[in-house]
Protein backbone atom coordinates (compact mmCIF):
# COMPACT_ATOMS: atom_id res chain seq x y z
CA UNK A 1 0.00 0.00 0.00
CA UNK A 2 3.08 2.24 0.87
CA UNK A 3 4.36 1.91 -2.79
CA UNK A 4 0.80 2.36 -4.11
CA UNK A 5 -0.26 5.14 -2.67
CA UNK A 6 3.53 7.00 -3.21
CA UNK A 7 3.03 6.25 -6.88
CA UNK A 8 -0.74 7.91 -6.88
CA UNK A 9 1.34 11.12 -5.18
CA UNK A 10 3.81 10.72 -7.99
CA UNK A 11 1.21 10.78 -10.72
CA UNK A 12 -0.49 13.61 -9.17
CA UNK A 13 2.59 15.59 -9.07
CA UNK A 14 3.36 14.77 -12.54
CA UNK A 15 0.09 15.48 -13.54
CA UNK A 16 -0.09 19.11 -11.95
CA UNK A 17 3.52 19.98 -12.81
CA UNK A 18 2.62 19.14 -16.55
CA UNK A 19 -1.04 21.05 -16.39
CA UNK A 20 0.46 24.33 -14.83
CA UNK A 21 2.08 27.44 -15.98
CA UNK A 22 3.86 28.53 -13.09
CA UNK A 23 5.57 24.62 -12.46
CA UNK A 24 9.21 26.15 -12.08
CA UNK A 25 7.64 29.13 -10.08
CA UNK A 26 6.07 26.70 -7.51
CA UNK A 27 9.26 23.77 -7.82
CA UNK A 28 6.64 21.47 -9.20
CA UNK A 29 9.31 19.44 -10.85
CA UNK A 30 11.34 19.12 -7.35
CA UNK A 31 7.63 17.56 -5.88
CA UNK A 32 7.17 14.84 -8.60
CA UNK A 33 11.10 13.42 -8.71
CA UNK A 34 10.76 13.39 -4.81
CA UNK A 35 7.74 10.88 -5.24
CA UNK A 36 9.72 8.96 -8.35
CA UNK A 37 12.36 8.62 -6.50
CA UNK A 38 10.78 6.76 -3.65
CA UNK A 39 8.15 4.96 -5.54
CA UNK A 40 10.82 3.11 -7.97
CA UNK A 41 13.33 2.65 -4.63
CA UNK A 42 10.54 0.84 -3.26
CA UNK A 43 9.65 -0.69 -5.95
CA UNK A 44 12.88 -2.52 -6.11
CA UNK A 45 12.17 -3.54 -2.27
CA UNK A 46 8.71 -5.25 -3.63
CA UNK A 47 10.08 -6.71 -6.89
CA UNK A 48 12.96 -8.47 -3.80
CA UNK A 49 9.86 -9.58 -1.30
CA UNK A 50 7.52 -10.52 -3.93
CA UNK A 51 10.59 -12.58 -5.61
CA UNK A 52 10.79 -14.32 -2.15
CA UNK A 53 7.21 -14.40 -0.83
CA UNK A 54 5.57 -15.07 -4.70
CA UNK A 55 1.84 -15.00 -4.37
CA UNK A 56 2.20 -14.93 -0.55
CA UNK A 57 3.27 -11.48 -0.88
CA UNK A 58 -0.65 -10.08 -1.18
CA UNK A 59 -2.16 -12.62 1.52
CA UNK A 60 -1.66 -9.65 4.22
CA UNK A 61 -3.87 -9.18 7.46
CA UNK A 62 -6.08 -6.33 7.48
CA UNK A 63 -3.95 -4.31 10.20
CA UNK A 64 -0.94 -4.62 8.38
CA UNK A 65 -2.72 -3.41 5.30
CA UNK A 66 -4.29 -0.32 7.47
CA UNK A 67 -0.56 0.14 8.94
CA UNK A 68 0.83 0.45 5.42
CA UNK A 69 -1.58 2.47 3.97
CA UNK A 70 -1.69 5.12 7.11
CA UNK A 71 2.64 4.99 6.77
CA UNK A 72 1.69 5.68 2.95
CA UNK A 73 -0.12 9.32 3.91
CA UNK A 74 2.80 10.12 6.36
CA UNK A 75 5.34 9.38 3.65
CA UNK A 76 3.25 11.63 0.97
CA UNK A 77 2.69 14.64 4.09
CA UNK A 78 6.71 14.69 4.43
CA UNK A 79 7.09 14.11 0.79
CA UNK A 80 5.00 17.67 0.66
CA UNK A 81 6.71 19.12 3.85
CA UNK A 82 9.95 18.36 2.45
CA UNK A 83 8.75 20.40 -1.28
CA UNK A 84 7.62 23.17 1.22
CA UNK A 85 10.98 23.33 2.64
CA UNK A 86 12.66 23.44 -0.90
CA UNK A 87 10.19 25.90 -1.78
CA UNK A 88 10.94 28.34 0.94
CA UNK A 89 14.93 28.11 0.97
CA UNK A 90 14.78 28.76 -2.65
CA UNK A 91 12.03 31.26 -2.44
CA UNK A 92 11.35 31.82 -6.28
CA UNK A 93 8.83 34.54 -5.73
CA UNK A 94 11.01 36.67 -4.00
CA UNK A 95 8.65 36.69 -0.76
CA UNK A 96 11.06 36.31 1.73
CA UNK A 97 13.37 39.24 0.07
CA UNK A 98 10.66 41.84 -0.29
CA UNK A 99 9.58 40.99 3.19
CA UNK A 100 13.25 42.17 4.84
CA UNK A 101 14.31 45.01 2.34
CA UNK A 102 10.49 46.61 2.86
CA UNK A 103 11.39 49.98 4.22
CA UNK A 104 9.71 50.98 7.16
CA UNK B 1 17.07 -2.99 7.26
CA UNK B 2 19.27 -0.32 5.65
CA UNK B 3 18.86 -0.30 1.88
CA UNK B 4 18.05 3.37 1.71
CA UNK B 5 21.94 3.78 2.70
CA UNK B 6 23.15 2.54 -0.57
CA UNK B 7 21.02 5.55 -2.50
CA UNK B 8 22.41 8.18 0.05
CA UNK B 9 25.97 7.17 -0.50
CA UNK B 10 24.70 8.04 -4.29
CA UNK B 11 23.21 11.01 -3.15
CA UNK B 12 26.56 12.67 -1.35
CA UNK B 13 28.97 11.56 -4.21
CA UNK B 14 25.76 13.21 -6.66
CA UNK B 15 26.03 16.37 -4.41
CA UNK B 16 29.61 16.94 -4.39
CA UNK B 17 29.48 16.34 -8.35
CA UNK B 18 26.79 18.98 -9.10
CA UNK B 19 28.30 21.37 -6.59
CA UNK B 20 31.74 21.40 -8.59
CA UNK B 21 29.40 21.50 -11.86
CA UNK B 22 27.72 24.53 -10.82
CA UNK B 23 31.12 25.91 -9.93
CA UNK B 24 32.22 25.37 -13.73
CA UNK B 25 29.38 26.87 -15.11
CA UNK B 26 29.94 29.87 -13.03
CA UNK B 27 33.28 30.28 -13.99
CA UNK B 28 32.50 29.62 -18.31
CA UNK B 29 29.64 32.05 -17.92
CA UNK B 30 31.63 35.22 -16.74
CA UNK B 31 33.79 35.29 -19.91
CA UNK B 32 30.69 35.78 -22.41
CA UNK B 33 29.65 38.13 -19.93
CA UNK B 34 32.10 40.09 -20.12
CA UNK B 35 31.68 40.24 -24.21
CA UNK B 36 28.01 41.04 -23.70
CA UNK B 37 27.23 37.95 -26.46
CA UNK B 38 24.94 35.96 -23.30
CA UNK B 39 21.48 37.31 -25.52
CA UNK B 40 22.97 37.19 -28.51
CA UNK B 41 23.62 33.35 -28.98
CA UNK B 42 21.68 32.19 -26.72
CA UNK B 43 20.49 28.25 -27.64
CA UNK B 44 17.98 25.90 -25.77
CA UNK B 45 20.58 23.36 -23.54
CA UNK B 46 19.78 21.78 -20.67
CA UNK B 47 23.23 22.22 -18.41
CA UNK B 48 25.06 19.34 -16.32
CA UNK B 49 23.81 21.03 -13.13
CA UNK B 50 20.00 21.04 -14.23
CA UNK B 51 20.61 17.21 -14.81
CA UNK B 52 22.12 16.58 -11.87
CA UNK B 53 19.52 18.79 -10.06
CA UNK B 54 17.37 16.08 -11.19
CA UNK B 55 19.08 13.19 -9.45
CA UNK B 56 19.41 15.01 -6.66
CA UNK B 57 15.78 15.36 -6.18
CA UNK B 58 15.55 12.27 -6.96
CA UNK B 59 18.04 10.20 -4.70
CA UNK B 60 17.36 12.47 -1.42
CA UNK B 61 13.52 12.78 -1.80
CA UNK B 62 13.48 8.44 -1.85
CA UNK B 63 15.93 8.51 0.64
CA UNK B 64 14.51 10.47 3.51
CA UNK B 65 11.29 9.17 2.68
CA UNK B 66 12.52 5.43 3.24
CA UNK B 67 14.42 6.72 6.10
CA UNK B 68 11.06 7.68 7.74
CA UNK B 69 9.74 4.30 6.42
CA UNK B 70 12.56 2.44 8.28
CA UNK B 71 11.85 5.09 11.61
CA UNK B 72 8.19 3.65 11.09
CA UNK B 73 9.13 0.56 11.29
CA UNK B 74 11.62 0.79 14.25
CA UNK B 75 14.61 0.01 12.15
CA UNK B 76 16.38 3.52 12.88
CA UNK B 77 16.65 4.55 16.32
CA UNK B 78 17.82 8.22 17.96
CA UNK B 79 20.36 6.43 19.43
CA UNK B 80 23.38 4.84 18.72
CA UNK B 81 24.01 2.45 16.70
CA UNK B 82 21.17 4.03 15.10
CA UNK B 83 20.56 0.85 13.25
CA UNK B 84 18.86 -1.95 15.52
CA UNK B 85 20.00 -4.09 12.41
CA UNK B 86 23.36 -3.59 14.12
CA UNK B 87 22.48 -5.21 17.41
CA UNK B 88 23.68 -8.88 16.74
CA UNK B 89 26.42 -9.73 14.13
CA UNK B 90 23.48 -12.11 12.71
CA UNK B 91 21.13 -8.96 12.05
CA UNK B 92 24.41 -7.08 10.72
CA UNK B 93 25.30 -9.68 8.33
CA UNK B 94 21.82 -9.81 7.08
CA UNK B 95 21.85 -5.89 6.93
CA UNK B 96 25.15 -6.35 4.40
CA UNK B 97 23.53 -8.67 2.61
CA UNK B 98 19.89 -6.51 2.06
CA UNK B 99 22.40 -3.36 0.98
CA UNK B 100 24.06 -4.94 -1.24
CA UNK B 101 21.00 -6.61 -3.45
CA UNK B 102 18.21 -4.29 -2.50
CA UNK B 103 20.54 -1.36 -2.13
CA UNK B 104 22.16 -1.41 -5.01
CA UNK B 105 19.45 -2.24 -7.03
CA UNK B 106 17.58 0.92 -5.55
CA UNK B 107 20.31 3.08 -6.73
CA UNK B 108 20.84 1.64 -10.15
CA UNK B 109 17.27 1.69 -10.85
CA UNK B 110 17.05 5.71 -9.90
CA UNK B 111 20.51 6.08 -11.85
CA UNK B 112 18.46 4.37 -14.87
CA UNK B 113 14.83 6.70 -14.47
CA UNK B 114 17.37 9.58 -14.39
CA UNK B 115 19.33 8.56 -17.58
CA UNK B 116 15.65 7.65 -19.38
CA UNK B 117 14.88 11.71 -18.17
CA UNK B 118 17.82 12.93 -19.17
CA UNK B 119 17.82 11.23 -22.65
CA UNK B 120 14.05 12.44 -22.99
CA UNK B 121 14.94 15.99 -22.23
CA UNK B 122 17.60 15.82 -24.77
CA UNK B 123 15.54 14.92 -27.60
CA UNK B 124 13.11 17.38 -26.56
CA UNK B 125 16.08 20.04 -27.05
CA UNK B 126 17.06 18.66 -30.17
CA UNK B 127 13.82 18.80 -31.88
CA UNK B 128 13.40 22.40 -30.64
CA UNK B 129 16.58 23.46 -32.25
CA UNK B 130 15.72 21.72 -35.32
CA UNK B 131 12.40 23.89 -35.33
CA UNK B 132 14.30 27.05 -34.58
CA UNK B 133 16.99 26.65 -37.52
CA UNK B 134 14.03 25.77 -40.07
CA UNK B 135 12.44 29.31 -38.68
CA UNK B 136 15.97 31.04 -39.43
CA UNK B 137 15.91 29.09 -42.68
Amino acid sequence: MTLLITIIAALAATVVWYASEKRDTYKLGTLSLIFWGASFMWLMDFVFEYAELKAEYFNQEFADILNDSLLGLAVVALGLAAWIVVLLIKDPKGVFKKRFTKSE
Amino acid sequence: MACFTVPAVEAIAVTAVYIAAKKKEKKNQLPKVAQGSTLAKEEPSITWSKRLSWLLALLWGGVLLLAFEHFWHGEIVPFPPFLTAMATPEDTAEMLHEMATVGVSMAISVTALWGVICAVAQAKVRSIKKALAKGNA
